[in-house]
């Protein structure tokens, strides 16, 4: 251990209205050195960081030592704050999409750090803004300056960000999530930049994530943090090798392992044959209409029953677009047949009849669930619409049973969707989807809102109920290992385009194209997860 | 009795906390019910009576005038001098706190029309002799009334209107804002005054006229709301799950607008009572005769000599939509999260000393 770190964090407890959220951690990091502090959501370490920093509303009590470089932080005045915070600390949120003002162009919101904490106007501000974009690797730094946020995508403005950060030459840099709102190929971009930029500058990094594959290969030390309750602290190698609480083993055996159950039939259940959505542009005044946006160029699926199908794909690559297809929830051209029944064919009642037999689970937990419903009336709603012959008891029978499949408690049929996690959320829409007894359920990024250990549980929920059941599903997902250990055969999707399609277990050993390959690499799959 | 979501438990507990919105809630209550109750409040046939060891109750039953020993087969005036006198010699009468009602001419006015306050008349008599007092109290019961029947018809129509729109959107979407645009450009003023010289406008009338243009304010609320809902994923769930679109949109989306269309109805409801009373002040309001208060404002301005004509009606009217908007100020703070926020931290102050 150095005799003196840069920033250091000794018995920091958080409580708010006399509820402990973090209690008494230390930790401290080094100048060059990247300390990665890591928990599932919820687990204080955003908490800590922002209690670290001052940036706390003011019903939270704050106690313990912190110390950057000479600076004791605990003794600040709220102006002294104002010279540290950006200036001497660098900090870079989760959500790129918000945390730029989309009132102000980049070379404004850039401009501005300068401004206040360098005193730096006019030109020589101007040159530093290019300077900073350069640094970040963005392309065409001049046409940068005038660009408004939303013209850019996730990952360039998580890159304006870091310029941001940076602008003051920070001592330290603190970067909570940097990457959980992006593609997993720009993960890794946005990572070694901010290594290189650690090592350039001489500045400590203070990195919070969920994420320990992300952790294993960008950071030097680790924290690990459970219920705000400090569990260890090492190297990499130690804590991943050696691993010293229970917790950490946990986490670090939380990969979704094991493969799906095999297929009851070849038959296909569902066939989409030439299937392709595209959406018209807006047409401008006095020009032509330009051509239509395809979202999902014409492709072929077959799900047989009891199959799992993994598609594969970064955002904006169209797999919710397809889901939605298929569920006739957007227009598209091409067949659909379920069964024998072409859905494509199908309007109106006869349409909604046939939907009980596809039922979908979203990607957000949050989102999913109409909160003004308490989870029976959620759960029980479809049922209640296609079975009306039912009595009051019957569905309530119906819903508890479905309930305990899911491995949801008794009591929770009264309950509004607030009150849960998300973990338990994304249950019940699970429940709600399989309570209609469908053939096919879609499951769009099913797993991606959850924590690690959730999304094995959840994963093999799924599982068990395909097996007991014989339901098929079409999987979407952009995490490599969540597909692995639930599809038999897989569709990679890159901007509307098939890229490769097969057996699960050949496309992710032996990958056909460069573009699944990347994939792959960038998820850290191959070398160690294999139960 | 149906048990509270915890949304809506949280938002009664916010706007109990805003001490304003609630004071106002309840001081607005309680002038709503003793003015529902007008006639037992402000009338002018006592309540009940005992003549000639008989009951009666002129509240709910017309007497004759020769009942009373009199000579006219009309009904009693309880008001005359000689039943005045005839009954009080033969048994007694329980009158309202003011013996007036809001039509009543009194006939016994030591002062010429318009009289100043005495104790007869609380707040005076107007230039036609009628309690001042009483009038409030009938108008203001009128005009809430007109109020709140005009605000719910425009939350009907409105919620419909929009919420077809915005749940359909597309050539729907299109075609219905055109046409609310084109509706909304209707001069609203300028047909009540055509309508005043064909027919004799009553307030049957008025509302549906006013009604005709109303909920055209809560079109684009409601409309966004359901643009905004019809895409969340719960919707699109209950969508897959095959529910037929009125069900979606009266369970799933129309919950969620009517949080943003709820803050507008206050609004909506002193518009509609300041519409109603500047109708009565220009005179193409309500038939003559009838209890408003935009009538007894022409009237304080008509006779400046009389300054308790103008200034009960403007303290009414101050009052009334004083109350509305602070409740209205506290209904929108109730809903809007960040709000609920504010408290908890307060909270948290006091609990850390």
């Amino acid at each position: 251990m150095p005799t003196d770190p840069l920033f250091e964090l000794d018995d920091i407890s958080v409580a708010f209205n006399g509820r402990t959220v973090v209690d008494r951690l230390s930790l401290s990091v080094d100048t060059g050195e990247t300390l990665a502090l890591v928990g599932e959501s919820g687990s204080g370490k955003t908490v800590a960081a922002l209690a670290a920093l001052n940036l706390l509303p003011d019903n939270a009590v704050v106690s313990g030592r912190r110390r950057l470089a000479a600076t004791d932080l605990a003794a600040l005045s709220r102006r002294q704050w104002q010279t540290v915070l950006g200036n001497r600390i660098g900090f870079i949120f989760q959500e790129p999409m918000t945390s730029l003002n989309p009132l102000h162009t980049i070379g404004r919101q850039l401009g501005e750090t300068l401004r206040l904490h360098q005193g730096i106007r006019g030109e020589p501000a101007r040159q530093r803004c290019l300077q900073l974009l350069e640094q970040v690797k963005l392309p065409r730094a001049a046409e940068l300056l005038k660009v408004w946020p939303h013209q850019l995508s996730g990952g360039q403005r998580q890159r304006v960000m870091i310029a941001m950060a940076i602008a003051n030459n920070p001592q330290l840099l603190v970067a909570d999530e940097p990457t959980t709102a992006l593609d997993v190929t720009v993960q890794q971009d946005i990572l070694a930049l901010l290594a290189e930029l650690r090592d350039q500058h001489g500045m400590g990094m203070l990195f919070i994530t969920h994420d320990l594959n992300l952790v294993r290969r960008h950071a030097d030390r680790v924290c690990v943090l459970h219920h705000g309750e400090h569990q260890e602290t090492g190297s990499i190698e130690e804590v991943f090798t050696r691993p010293r609480s229970s917790h950490t083993r946990e986490l670090l055996a939380a990969d979704p392992e094991g493969r799906p159950g095999p297929v009851l039939s070849a038959n296909p259940l569902l066939a989409a044959r030439q299937l392709a959505v595209s959406f018209k542009r807006p047409k401008r005044l006095l020009s032509r209409r330009p051509p239509a946006f395809e979202a999902v160029a014409p492709l072929d699926l077959q799900v047989a029953p009891g199959e799992t199908l993994g598609v594969v794909g970064e955002s904006g690559s169209g797999k919710t677009t397809l889901a939605l297809a298929l569920l006739r929830l957007v227009s598209s051209h091409g067949e659909i047949d379920f069964d024998g029944v072409r859905l494509d064919q199908l309007h109106g009642e006869a349409l909604r009849r046939q939907r009980k037999e596809i039922q979908v689970v979203f990607q957000d937990p949050y989102g999913s669930l109409s909160p003004r419903m308490p989870v029976a009336d959620i759960v029980s709603e479809g049922l209640r619409f296609h079975h009306p012959e039912l009595s009051d008891d019957e569905v309530k029978q119906r819903v508890r049973r479905t309930l305990n499949e899911v491995g949801l408690p008794e009591d929770v049929a009264q309950r509004y969707p607030h009150e849960f996690s998300g973990g338990q959320r994304q249950r019940i829409a699970v429940a709600r989807a399989i309570i209609l007894e469908p053939r096919l359920i879609i499951l769009d990024e099913p797993t991606s809102a959850l924590d690690r250990t959730i999304q094995k549980q959840l994963v093999e929920l799924l599982r068990d109920l395909q097996r007991r059941h014989g339901i098929s599903y079409l999987f979407i997902s952009h995490d490599l290992a969540v597909v692995r250990a639930m599809a038999h055969r897989i569709l990679v999707l890159r901007e509307g385009q098939v890229v490769e399609h097969g057996d699960s277990e050949q496309v992710l050993t032996r990958p056909g194209s460069d573009y699944t390959r990347t994939l792959i690499a960038a998820s850290s799959l191959a070398s160690d997860s294999t139960p | 009795m149906p048990t509270l979501s915890p949304i809506s438990r949280r938002r009664l507990q916010v706007f109990r906390h805003q001490r304003r919105a609630w004071w106002s809630l309840w001081l607005f209550s309680i002038l709503l019910v003793l003015s529902l109750g007008a006639e037992l409040v402000a009338n002018d046939r006592p309540l009940m009576m005992q003549y000639q060891q008989q009951w009666y109750f002129p509240l709910w039953n017309d007497y004759k005038d020769t009942d009373f020993g009199g000579r006219l087969p009309t009904s009693a005036d309880y008001h005359d001098p000689f039943t005045h006198q005839q009954i009080n010699e033969n048994g007694w009468m329980l009158w309202p706190v003011i013996p007036f009602s809001y039509d009543t001419i009194d006939m016994q006015l030591t002062h010429p029309a318009p009289s100043p306050p005495d104790a007869r008349h609380w707040l005076g008599t107007d230039d036609q002799g009628r309690d001042v007092m009483a009038r409030v109290i009938y108008g203001f019961r009128l005009s809430v009334v007109f109020a709140l029947v005009l605000t719910a018809g425009s939350l009907i129509l409105g919620v419909l209107a929009g919420g077809i729109q915005g749940y359909f959107g597309g050539k729907v979407d299109l075609i219905g804002q055109r046409i609310t645009e084109i509706w909304s450009g209707l001069p609203v003023l300028f047909l009540l005054i055509i309508l005043a010289s064909l027919v004799e406008p009553n307030i049957w009338w008025l509302l549906g006229i006013m009604l005709l243009f109303s909920w055209l304010g809560l079109v684009d609320i409601v409309r966004a709301e359901f643009l905004r809902a019809r895409n969340l994923e719960y919707v699109r769930a209950a969508k897959a799950m095959g529910l037929p679109s009125r069900m979606i949109m009266w369970r799933h989306v129309l919950p969620n607008a009517m949080v943003a269309t709820l803050t507008f109805v206050p609004f909506l409801f002193t518009g509609a009572i300041t519409t109603l009373t500047a109708l009565d002040f220009l005179g193409f309001g309500l038939p003559p005769g009838s209890p408003s208060l935009g009538e007894l404002v022409a009237q304080g301005k008509n006779n400046l000599q009389a300054p308790w004509l103008g200034i009960t009606a403007f303290v009414t009217l101050a009052t009334m939509l004083s109350l509305l908007v602070f409740i209205g100020e506290g209904i929108r703070d109730a809903f809007d999260p960040r709000h609920v926020e504010h408290v908890s931290t307060a909270e948290g102050v006091g609990n850390a000393h």
